[in-house]
């Protein structure tokens, strides 16, 4: 059943709706567990569309299956979704710093608040993430190291290919994510892939991975795959590099690559001498998690992150 | 007057950017003056440029106080002023949301992790900060209630009002809780405008900084008292919202007083013309904020009322 969620007079003609799709049984015993998916907090970020998509194809063709509730939300900042813009049209504020939001409060803390009360009560809720425009990224939970405890097992189910956990000082408490846990809602955010791109095969690794959690929560009795068997790891296992010099990128290296250190990720450019500015070279051993996909960068740009002590199966 | 490099890096295709400071006086570090840090900042920069003439008059006077230090920093990100972007201009981060930084991260990380750096030993530390709502607000000195303002030494600015207001969850990262944290008197200076010049509340913004600076000990200069500040929390000013959407009539203005059911603006149809709502006083009061757009969302914030208070 297609729910509005949000409502609000743009200012000539339309009026914005920020609907999910409420997914429950056909005879509920009002006992369901109940899992919330997000997406489209940036504009930018296209993952989650498929996802969700996928997510509500594959219930709607084995319905009978479903046994709790599955609320999808899939293009909350619609606006900026439509104008390819990250964040809110016009405020330029970051849809993700706003909750729990405000129900006297501008566009974007409005809908956060409406948002956030209706995600309420919920047992799980999965936050879709893309990467932004400059790196790609393997698909990832993230998780805070506060919260590992109740969110490990969650994000254990997920099938992605690493689960990061983040010191929680690091983590703004207008996130969603954030937001959630702090009421109790256990909340765990994905990314994967690029912004303004689908990876069709990030995509359905995480759908495989939604109907793992789902089943694993008894909201799901049809079949669903085995989760991956996931590196966990934390900042220290983490590698930065970021460039030294402005120009162009030109990496030598693929997503997943095993790196020693010491090894060539890529050389930046200069387009007017011809010239190479800095040959990058990896300061860990691991796989490459994250890279630039952005070629234009400048002093200071993440070109890629390494994790550390991990073997491609 | 004494012009340093505060940050500076190779980009892509523009060659070196450069940050500068200015510094009037010599000797202990007493005030540091930051303004505009995004590209629609322009009254901020504004407000640095009749700044920077007036310390230059006041140096050249022998008006600073001996073994005092001044340092002026107009601009973080002029880039992005030139290429018409509010935030930086090669992957819309925004160096306010960067402290305190990190000197091996991304280009605004660094040039906040830089800036702290260089900035962190002043006494005082003073912004020009645009507010968080597009429109005009009322001149006013805002700290964040970290338990290490001081709104008596916010008063010595002599602005009509200190507004102090809880960590909002982006605060956390800008540059004014950051320089709290490090032991810096910091001081948020709104003047009424961002994206329009405002001559007026600019040059008020000037005298309060060079009031402040007198009081302090730090310069030699004449000038009027100012305000007995009226301190307000934040979170005592009343919302008041848009029921519709549509063009916006402002029938008043920013510093008002206003009576409890006063019309205050109309929303008007943009297809027909027809007034679709009335904005309503809820109280007595001051207006503190009004936007400033032509037209409005429903539900935004369009008004900013100090309940109860008179001229």
């Amino acid at each position: 059943m297609i729910e509005t969620v949000v409502s609000v007079d743009l200012m000539v003609e339309e009026v914005l709706k920020v609907k999910k799709n409420h997914l429950a049984p056909d005879f509920p015993d009002g006992n369901e567990r109940r899992i919330c998916i997000v997406s489209g907090l940036y504009g930018d970020e296209l993952q989650g569309q498929y996802i969700c998509y996928e997510v509500i194809r594959r219930i709607k063709m084995d319905y009978a299956k479903l046994t709790g509730i599955v609320d999808v939300y899939p293009s909350v900042n619609l606006m900026g979704l439509d104008s390819k813009i990250r964040e809110i049209p016009g405020s330029g504020m970051d849809m993700n710093m706003l909750f729990p939001g405000s129900k006297s409060g501008a566009l974007g803390e409005y809908t956060a608040s409406c948002l956030f009360d209706d995600i309420q009560g919920a047992d799980v809720c999965v936050d879709l993430h893309a990467s932004n425009l400059y790196i790609q990224e393997v698909p990832q939970v993230r998780i805070n190291d506060d919260k590992v405890e109740d969110l490990l097992p969650i994000a254990k189910c997920l099938n992605t290919d690493m689960i990061w956990i983040h010191p929680s000082t690091s983590v703004l408490n207008g996130s969603l994510a954030y937001s959630l846990n702090h009421v109790g809602v256990r909340t765990v955010v994905i990314e994967s892939g690029v912004a303004y791109r689908i990876n069709q095969k990030y995509c359905n690794q995480i759908v495989d991975g939604i109907f793992a959690l789902m089943k694993e929560m008894g909201i799901w009795m049809g079949d669903s795959v085995e989760p991956k068997k996931n590196v966990v790891t934390n900042d220290s296992d983490m590698t930065y590099i970021n460039a030294e010099s402005s120009g162009i990128f030109i990496p030598n290296v693929n997503m997943y690559n095993q790196v020693k250190e010491g090894d060539e990720i890529g050389t930046i450019v200069n387009v007017i001498t011809g010239s190479v500015e800095e040959v990058v070279l990896a300061s860990a051993t691991g796989m490459i998690c994250s890279l630039r996909d952005y070629p234009v960068i400048e002093e200071g740009s993440l070109l890629a992150r390494i994790v550390g002590g991990v073997t491609n199966e | 007057m004494n012009k340093e490099i505060i940050f500076t890096m190779n980009t892509a295709f523009r060659g070196e950017y450069k940050i500068h400071g200015y510094s009037y006086g010599k000797g202990e570090k007493a005030a540091c003056i930051v303004g505009a840090m995004r590209g629609n900042e322009y009254q901020q920069l504004y407000i640095c440029s009749l700044l920077a003439q007036k310390l230059a008059e006041i140096e050249n006077q022998g008006d600073i106080v001996s073994g005092k230090e001044i340092l002026l920093i107009p601009t973080l990100n002029y880039s992005s002023m030139n290429a018409k972007k509010t935030k930086w201009i090669s992957d819309d981060s925004d160096i306010n949301r960067s402290f305190p930084g990190n000197p091996k991260g991304p280009a605004t990380s660094r040039i906040a992790a830089t800036l702290l750096d260089r900035v962190k030993d002043y006494l005082y530390g003073i912004q020009f900060a645009s507010f968080y709502l597009q429109g005009e607000s009322v001149p006013h000195i805002r700290m964040m209630e970290t338990g290490k303002e001081s709104t008596s030494l916010a008063n010595l600015f002599g602005m009509p009002y200190v507004l102090t207001g809880m960590n909002r969850a982006f605060d956390q990262v800008t540059l004014n809780y950051n320089w709290q944290e490090l032991g810096t008197q910091a001081f948020s200076v709104y003047s009424a405008t961002t994206e329009t010049i405002d001559d007026y509340s600019a040059r008020m913004a000037v005298s309060s900084v060079l009031r402040f600076l007198t009081r302090m000990g730090i310069i030699k200069y004449d000038c009027h008292g100012g305000f007995i500040s009226t301190v307000i929390k934040e979170k005592e000013l009343v919302s008041i919202k848009a029921d519709e959407a549509g063009f916006f009539r402002q029938l008043v203005g920013i510093n008002q007083e206003v009576k409890r059911g006063q019309v205050l603006a109309e929303i008007i149809n943009p297809m027909d013309g027809s007034v679709k709502a009335e904005i309503l006083a809820p109280t007595d009061g001051i207006t503190f904020f009004v936007q400033n757009s032509p037209m409005v969302f429903q539900n935004v914030v369009i008004y900013k009322l100090i309940r109860r208070m008179h001229q």
